[in-house]
């Protein structure tokens, strides 16, 4: 995925690379090519467990100029997601958000709603009203 | 004062053993009350660590600091790796601010700080916090060496009375009282090897 789409894009973190390939391959059959979409899951070894590089490279695969938003489950997942935002580096590290949201849910609310144009903004608050 | 590069190296081979001959106890401890990894991801980290030592020992010692723990962040994993990473790569870049080395109390105290930001947690929640905590507060006081060491170790074994508030522990709620934390334990770990190695290498 290049920098050239228009339209926000979705990260899936996991600590299985199984559950994120799997919620990533749902995303993609709902909204197709038109959101740029990359995952990241299990440690370095690819063992269960998460990999700040790893996300890093997620976002990047994942970038657009209209931001990007990040979907993970467990808590190492979402420290780890802080940190590879963190390591993006200014400007671009504000343009990513990471949503609490319910991972599956989520992503696939957020892609359909990144696939019709919407503002970073307006995906994470979308994918954000499914939680209690 | 011994030169940098040994101290560098010293420091690093002391908190690679010390992990190395207590991973499968990092491990059972988190079994207790976590996903039972944390010996083998601080393993792995420290050997990558280890494996980077030649590189290391030849930067300016903030710099060496910094990238071990980047090195971490990129090799442990879980919320350990962030978390010591945070630690790490703070005081490396507090200590690249000043040339005061008797600054070193306050460089951990705001390291300590940006670590319970990272995992947005408190001292008492049952985390490596509660043992970076009390160090801090030894090292302000001025006490030996073999003092902060017995901190970390007395700090690290309070935590079993605790209840999780962050991680995985978390989850477990009132069952999670009654294990030590294995976070915390890897820092009194860590804490010890290094008060050791300083004692036996660079007397106060």
């Amino acid at each position: 995925m290049s920098g050239n789409t228009a339209n926000v894009g979705i990260v899936i973190v996991s600590h299985s690379p199984l559950i994120a390939r799997g919620i990533a391959d749902m995303v993609r059959q709902m909204v197709g090519d038109c959101v740029p979409l990359a995952w990241s899951g299990g440690n370095v070894r690819g063992e269960l467990g998460t990999d700040a590089g790893g996300i890093l490279r997620a976002i990047e695969a994942a970038w657009s100029a209209a931001g990007v938003a990040v979907f993970v489950d467990l808590g190492g997942a979402e420290t780890n997601s802080e940190m590879a935002i963190e390591m993006l580096g200014p400007p671009r590290s504000a343009r990513v958000a990471i949503c609490n949201a319910p991972l599956v849910e989520g992503a696939v609310i957020a892609a359909a709603e990144a696939s019709g144009g919407a503002s970073l903004a307006k995906v994470v608050a979308t994918a954000e009203e499914l939680s209690p | 004062m011994q030169a940098e590069p040994v101290l560098v190296a010293g420091l690093i081979e002391a908190c690679r053993s010390a992990i190395a001959a207590n991973t499968d106890h990092l491990c059972a401890l988190d079994c207790a009350i976590g996903d039972g990894d944390h010996g083998i991801n601080m393993q792995r980290g420290w050997e990558a660590v280890s494996a980077e030592a030649a590189a290391l020992t030849g930067l300016p010692f903030p710099d060496a600091v910094e990238r071990i723990g980047m090195t971490l962040v990129m090799n442990v994993g879980g919320a350990a790796g962030p978390l010591y990473g945070t630690l790490l790569i703070e005081i490396g870049r507090e200590l690249r601010a000043r040339d005061r080395t008797e600054d070193f109390p306050i460089v951990l105290k705001k390291a300590i700080d940006a670590v319970a930001r990272r995992g947005r947690s408190h001292a008492g929640d049952k985390t490596l916090l509660d043992v970076l905590y009390p160090v801090q507060d030894a090292l302000q006081k001025c006490s030996s060496l073999n003092d902060i060491a017995q901190q970390a170790e007395f700090s690290a074994n309070l935590t079993a009375a605790m209840k999780a508030m962050r991680g995985r522990a978390s989850y477990l709620g009132d069952r999670s009282i009654g294990h030590v934390d294995p976070g915390a334990s890897s820092c009194a770990l860590l804490t010890t090897a290094i008060c050791r190695y300083l004692g036996e290498n660079h007397p106060q």
